[in-house]
């Protein structure tokens, strides 16, 4: 299959990325390399977005923190970058939004390509700016995640069904997976994502990395090396700044996280 | 400090094949050092990466010119761990036992100015020293700070395939396990839930010298296996993240692995196998 008839697609994670580890990065190159061996995708870009401050999760540090490092691990990748669109908005935003928002985006970028390519005289269109005019096939755009992402679907008040809905039928999940774990078994345990099952993607994950960002917050607490398992620019910025200590641990501790305040209030008006 | 708070300087000696140098590798460096701090009894002063010979004829070993580029360039980074060339640059393969011996030996020649300059042999010259773990003797040297004692100690960093492997037959001497357990230690990294315990639990000899083999659990899965990143080479799969960026970076310049790479001593006999099945002939 020639790449130009490839649909162009775009990979977005959110997450808290507290702090942006190792393993992050890798979730993006799985996916990248499963999505074209299936012949039928390009992956022109990715985008980490990390949660704003708003989301009330314990530990979590302040956005322009976990923007900078994510910066800064991702200054050698020619293709993943950092959105901060999600971490500046004046409250949480449900990732439905996020994904629609990036979704336009694209399309807003695309568009203005277009008219900078009609304004072009031919000459100075190289091969390929015409390719690429021509290569009006809109751009899908996927959220990538992990296994454990898929379950929290479960968990009572955290999504609205109907963004679940949204979410795999209008642009799709790239879920990564552990050897061991079995996310096809939950796809199949829930109707609406059997449903759209066509539109979740599974990628295993055979070169086990579960670097978790807790285990990074604690081993920094307790003065333990994270050298390898987060990049050394990333490990540097922590150092100066002096970002996780047991008192940034505590942060909204016993605070109930953003979406199950709101979920919860709109579903019994009468609680206080 | 001072008293008995004194602390025994370790080096760190990390034998493989290193094919190729992986996080993981590394990682086991860091683990280790942490752990020995965390014990406040010692002070690692070193780590060494020392790759095999390809003499080892392990199936799939590339040349040690790549393996040992690949390791410095890993390590240059680092403030404390290097790469050592001197075993893959022996023409036949070494045993670890040497190996160990060696950089022992190098750390009380005087040869390079270092804080070890003055460190005097424990035993009367002409004796085979022996290193013993658990001396408490604080020995007067010129030079060392007040808060060293004794010599330093090499210790074999390792995995726990590496510490299981003991178990395959004509693998290794039993001679040479204990004496790498006996006069100098092993430190051994492995996953909560591991059965390395078991296993030295079913040695008499690893149990007789337990106290010299110290289990570092990595809460931190990370199982970057380097025939993993060669599988993920040869389909064409990233590997980055998973390795230091300059390595994956050579990698790709060298296209240095392949399926061809990867038939390399395909059917030949591995070195220690082979030598000991000829040794018991003999």
């Amino acid at each position: 299959v020639r790449m130009k008839s490839r649909i162009p697609l775009i990979l977005l994670a959110c997450g808290s990325f507290n702090p942006i580890t190792n393993m992050h990065m890798r979730l993006f190159e799985l996916a990248r390399d499963h999505l074209h061996q299936t012949g039928q995708y390009q992956v022109i870009e990715g985008i980490m977005s990390p949660v704003n401050d708003d989301y009330g999760k314990k530990g979590l540090v302040s956005a322009r923190h976990r923007i900078a490092m994510a910066k800064l691990a991702l200054e050698t990748s020619d293709w993943i970058r950092v959105d901060p669109w999600e971490s500046e908005q004046e409250s949480w935003t449900e990732t439905i939004k996020v994904l629609r928002h990036h979704y336009n985006e694209s399309l807003r970028l695309l568009q203005s390509k277009k008219e900078f390519m009609k304004n072009k005289r031919p000459i100075e269109r190289s091969t390929e700016d015409s390719l690429s005019y021509q290569h009006s096939v809109l751009p899908e755009l996927k959220l990538l995640c992990g296994a454990d992402f898929l379950q929290t679907f479960k968990t009572p008040n955290l999504w609205k069904e109907e963004h679940i809905k949204e979410i795999v039928e209008k642009f799709g999940l790239v879920c990564i997976s552990r050897a061991g774990s079995d996310p096809a078994q939950y796809i199949n345990e829930s109707d609406l994502l059997t449903k759209f099952q066509h539109n979740i993607f599974l990628v295993k994950e055979w070169i086990q990395n579960e670097i978790s960002a807790t285990q990074i917050r604690y081993a920094l607490c307790r003065g333990l090396s994270v050298k390898y398992l987060v990049p050394d620019s990333v490990i540097s910025y922590i150092a100066h700044h002096n970002i996780y200590t047991e008192e940034s641990e505590r942060r909204n501790e016993g605070d109930l996280l953003q979406p199950l305040k709101l979920h919860s209030t709109t579903v019994n008006p009468l609680n206080d | 400090k001072e008293g008995p708070d004194q602390k025994t300087e370790v080096v760190l000696l990390a034998c493989g094949s290193f094919n190729p140098i992986t996080n993981m590798h590394l990682r086991l460096f860091e683990l280790a050092r942490d752990y020995f701090h965390e014990t406040g009894k010692y002070k690692v002063i070193k780590g060494i990466i020392s790759p095999v010979g390809d003499a080892y004829k392990k199936k799939g070993l590339i040349s040690a010119n790549h393996r040992v580029t690949m390791a410095k360039l890993a390590t240059k980074n680092s403030d404390w761990v290097e790469v050592d060339d001197w075993e893959s640059s022996q023409s036949e393969w070494l045993e670890t036992l040497k190996v160990l011996r060696y950089h022992h030996q190098k750390l009380l020649s005087p040869d390079p100015p270092n804080s070890l300059q003055n460190a005097i042999p424990l035993t009367k010259p002409g004796r085979k020293r022996k290193q013993e773990p658990n001396r408490h003797d604080p020995v007067k040297k010129k030079n060392q700070g007040p808060d060293i004692k004794g010599v330093p100690q090499v210790k074999l960093l390792c995995g726990s395939d590496m510490l299981e492997s003991f178990g395959i037959p004509n693998l290794w001497k039993l001679e040479d396990i204990t004496e790498i357990v006996e006069n100098h230690g092993l430190v051994c990294i492995s996953r909560a839930g591991n059965s390395v315990q078991k296993f030295i639990y079913e040695s008499d000899i690893l149990w007789k010298h337990k106290n010299n083999i110290h289990l570092v659990e990595e809460w931190i899965t990370n199982d970057i296996s380097s025939t993993k990143i060669r599988r993920a080479l040869r389909r064409g799969q990233s590997i980055r993240y998973l390795v230091p960026d300059v390595v994956q970076a050579y990698i790709e310049k060298n296209n240095l692995y392949s399926p061809e790479s990867e038939d390399r001593n395909a059917g030949v006999v591995l070195a220690p196998l082979q030598k000991h099945a000829s040794d018991s002939k003999n």
